[in-house]
């Protein structure tokens, strides 16, 4: 299980690196938030899958499965949910004052 | 520990001074400031007795013991006559500046640079660490820049310090290297130590002493690295008085003295600092002639002092080659007339300075073809004019007179020593010394009878001249006196302030017999080379309209100021292209340094440690709903790839994140599962919501063929080595998890749930903040939907 997931893993940051370099700028939050997912996955599968029990201590016994790594993804969910719609919002009045929403454009040149 | 101190004083004012000069506005800040010098003066004065019967001072203080490096201090004969220059010397010009600086100038930045120099050149010769001396060595050169460029309105002076800036750092740098290596053969950053070994024979030993003599000439102006200095008189003359020509531009020699017991007695460091000294003397003085502003003047003047002392350093080394036996003592005199000279230079070139200041000041021009017949209106300053360029000249009754006899008493005896190949071409030593002692005369003559004598032209001044006022005329008059006093009285100079100095050089050389007794009125070869100056001097100043031509010959374009203004131009060039070629301002190239760097380090390390592993015995089974999940998440990721609406896309990766939210719930995270569920929701709300106003997917400009190809190429790279990077850790087990400390949750924070008591207990601080980035997050959102920009906004945007 823990060799399929990498390999998702490694095929959810391909597609996410592929879209970041492409000229939209859509296209690039699109290949971040598609990064984050692959993060989260990636942290959870290095902890080990399916290795314990539920880490509810009421509802089950141990030996748990590794609570680390669900903190630490429940903490990254919630800040990449924060960047992506800070930088939705930035693209779209990016868009609103410059007219394109492509970065081929939007460097500008010097002598402007 | 005193003398730490008294080094950190210079620092600790200047670091007052910004909160204190708005306090003292009825006074000028430089009143003041004066104490400081003063101090130390008189501090460093009580060392002479004991420094004169042998004793040295030391001090330690732990700085970075781990890599040997110590604030070590270190005064003995030779730091002494450095610091009672730096002090002596910086007493008199601050006193002197406090008359030429109106209080309408920025007094505080002035002297908060000039304390600023000050500490460092005093910890320049009273550190024994190398790393310290080269810290402060380059304080030096920083607080130098700052002074050249105190008039930065000037586009000239901005000019001046960036050259003497690049010029002094480069040599800097060098130097550095060349401390790296001696420390490497020595095993010690102690100068002290290093002095008492012999590492003649290390192969790095050449190498070493290149380097360091390249950071001792930038810094002391020796030929070709000679053209920062006069482009430096762009600073206020004070500064010019002080750091350029009597304390600072002699830290080169300060070094080449000091390290003479490391590498003298060999046939490089001999002949480098002897012709190179020779070389700068002449040039020096040779263009000094041509100059028409008076600290033009000046300034290759001191460019051709300071060669004269560097090759009589080159000289005195002499000495370690042949030993003490009493037939060879005679090279020791170099050095002491080196020693010598340095202070005469000191007095002279200083008084020299302060009188340009002042004709500067009071008639307002200091070019020779405007000035003249000042002598009338200008009495006491000519007189110091007259001292001052007697003593330069080497005419009694003045110190210069004296140590330049010492200096071709030097020079004729090593012509005779038939050691480094110096049979054959010896005798164009002391030629050289005199052709450069010629034109000395000459333009110590330019100096007074352009300003003083001739015709006066009123109509080519601004100002009606007059004396300056007594303030002023001060220090110039301590100087010229002590000019004197010297003359009459040099031996207790010598048994004082050179002796012990002498000693530091000469460790084992018997005291009583390297110094000299000094004769003021004495009749020799030397005496006739005197007489040979004056008149031949005389002769070429009558004719110079005549033989003026052959300055043509050496115009601008062939100069070294050409060459650097070039190499500097071709830098910025350059540099500016190679920036531009790599900083595009197009996001997606810096993403792909991003990558590709990531890329290759860590596979790369991966390949060249060969640390990659795996095994896959561990692996937990996969179920047949399992297997359906993931084969959703990869068809929905490469679909994203080819969808043409931004619907699809962003539908598509909803899917991706509803789907790992049903992988977390079978990876027995239920608070994952959750947060993810909501968050997806939310986002995808967000997404819809944004899309209303960004174009569509299609309307923007497709990649180009290649760039696809190589995009492509990179992204599967990247993937491919996140997935190897996991499967490489997968397997590890150098430590032991933590993760079991957490099962006790229950105890331990009284929480069922073990992910939320981490969260919400063991690391609440953690969490804490990230609920700050969430609120910076939405405090952003909100500016950027709600506010307008401000009319005329958008026009900035475009400028």
């Amino acid at each position: 299980m823990e060799t399929v997931m990498l390999v998702v893993v490694g095929i959810l940051v391909m597609v996410a690196t592929y879209l970041i370099l492409s000229r939209q700028v859509l296209k690039v939050i699109l290949g971040t938030a598609i990064l984050s997912h692959a993060a989260h996955v990636l942290i959870l599968t290095l902890g080990g899958l399916k290795k314990g029990n539920v880490p509810l201590i009421d509802d089950s016994d141990g030996p748990y499965t590794d609570a680390l790594p669900q903190a630490l993804i429940l903490t990254a969910i919630v800040i990449s949910f924060a960047v992506t719609a800070f930088v939705l919002v930035l693209a779209f009045r990016t868009y609103r004052m410059n007219g394109t929403d492509d970065f081929e454009a939007l460097r500008g040149n010097i002598d402007d | 520990m005193f003398i730490s101190l008294a080094i950190a004083l210079p620092f600790i004012i200047a670091a007052l001074i910004p909160l204190i000069y708005k306090h003292i506005r009825q006074w000028h800040l430089g009143w003041f400031v004066l104490a400081v010098p003063v101090a130390l003066f008189m501090f460093f004065i009580r060392f002479i007795q004991p420094v004169a019967t042998g004793k040295v001072f030391t001090s330690t203080y732990a700085w970075i013991p781990s890599f040997n490096i110590n604030f070590v201090t270190y005064l003995d004969g030779l730091s002494l006559i450095f610091v009672l220059l730096i002090t002596g010397v910086g007493s008199l010009v601050t006193l002197y500046s406090i008359f030429y600086l109106s209080e309408k100038e920025s007094l505080h930045h002035f002297y908060c640079y000039l304390l600023l120099f000050m500490g460092a050149m005093l910890g320049v010769v009273l550190s024994d660490n190398l790393m310290v001396l080269y810290a402060f060595w380059e304080l030096t050169s920083v607080s130098s820049f700052l002074l050249i460029a105190f008039w930065h309105h000037r586009k000239a002076s901005r000019a001046g310090a960036r050259k003497a800036m690049v010029i002094t750092v480069l040599g800097g740098i060098s130097m550095l290297a060349g401390f790296l290596m001696l420390a490497q053969m020595a095993d010690s950053f102690s100068v002290r130590e290093i002095a008492a070994m012999t590492l003649t024979n290390e192969a790095l030993f050449i190498p070493a002493m290149l380097c360091i003599l390249l950071g001792a000439f930038t810094k002391s102006a020796q030929f070709p690295f000679h053209i920062w200095l006069p482009d430096a008189m762009e600073a206020p003359t004070p500064v010019s008085a002080y750091l350029h020509s009597a304390t600072m531009v002699k830290a080169g020699i300060y070094l080449v003295a000091r390290l003479s017991p490391v590498f003298g007695g060999s046939a490089v460091w001999f002949w480098v600092i002897t012709v190179i000294g020779l070389i700068t003397l002449f040039w020096g003085s040779f263009n000094a002639v041509r100059q028409t502003d008076l600290k033009a003047l000046l300034a290759y003047s001191t460019v051709s002092q300071l060669g004269l002392i560097m090759s009589l350093f080159g000289v005195g080394s002499m000495a370690y080659y042949f030993g003490y036996a009493d037939e060879h003592l005679i090279y020791t005199q170099a050095t002491f007339a080196a020693l010598f000279h340095l202070i005469n230079h000191s007095t002279f070139k200083g008084a020299l300075f302060m009188m340009v200041g002042i004709v500067d000041h009071e008639v307002g021009t200091r070019d020779i073809r405007r000035l003249g017949g000042l002598m009338a209106m200008m009495p006491v300053t000519f007189t110091i004019a007259m001292a001052g360029s007697l003593s330069m000249a080497g005419l009694p009754p003045f110190n210069g007179f004296l140590s330049k006899e010492m200096f071709f008493s030097a020079m004729l005896t090593i012509k005779n020593v038939d050691v480094f190949a110096l049979s054959s071409i010896g005798i164009l030593l002391p030629v050289i010394a005199w052709v450069a002692s010629v034109f000395t005369f000459i333009y110590s003559v330019i100096l007074v009878t352009k300003t003083f004598f001739g015709k006066f032209k009123p109509e080519r001044l601004d100002k009606r001249p007059h004396e300056a006022p007594f303030g002023m005329l001060i220090s110039p008059l301590i100087l010229s006196l002590s000019m004197l006093l010297i003359f009459f009285f040099p031996n207790v100079l010598a048994q004082y302030i050179l002796s012990p100095a002498m000693r530091s050089m000469y460790h084992e050389a018997p005291i009583e017999k390297i110094v000299p007794h000094i004769t003021p009125w004495h009749f020799n070869t030397e005496l006739m080379m005197t007489v040979g100056v004056i008149l031949i001097g005389l002769l070429l100043y009558k004719y110079l309209p005549k033989w003026r031509r052959v300055y043509q010959i050496f115009t601008r374009e062939r100069s070294f100021n050409a060459l650097y203004d070039a190499s500097i131009q071709k830098a910025e060039q350059w540099s500016d292209h190679v920036t531009m070629r790599y900083m595009t301002g197009n996001l997606t190239h810096y993403f792909m340094y991003i990558y590709v760097c990531f890329v290759t380090l860590v596979s790369g390390y991966f390949i060249i440690a060969g640390t990659f592993s795996y095994d896959a015995t561990i692996n937990a089974p996969i179920a047949n709903y399992e297997w359906i999940m993931v084969f959703v998440i990869i068809f929905a990721a490469f679909y994203i790839l080819f969808a043409k609406q931004r619907m699809t896309a962003v539908l598509l990766n909803s899917v991706i994140g509803y789907v790992i939210a049903f992988l977390f719930v079978v990876f027995r995270a239920p608070d994952l599962a959750l947060t993810q569920l909501v968050v997806e929701s939310i986002t995808t709300v967000l997404f819809l919501v944004c899309f209303r106003y960004l174009p569509d997917l299609q309307a923007g400009k497709k990649r180009s063929k290649r760039a696809r190809k190589w995009h492509g190429l990179i992204a599967i790279a990247t993937g491919a080595t996140v997935t190897m990077i996991g499967l490489a850790v997968l397997n590890y087990d150098k430590f032991a998890p933590i993760s079991s400390y957490f099962d006790d949750a229950l105890n331990l924070a009284g929480g069922a749930n073990i992910v939320n008591t981490i969260l919400g207990d063991f690391r609440a601080f953690d969490t804490m903040l990230e609920v700050v980035v969430l609120f910076i997050a939405g405090l952003g959102v909100y500016t950027l939907t709600k506010l307008k920009p401000k009319k005329g906004a958008a026009k900035d945007e475009n400028q």
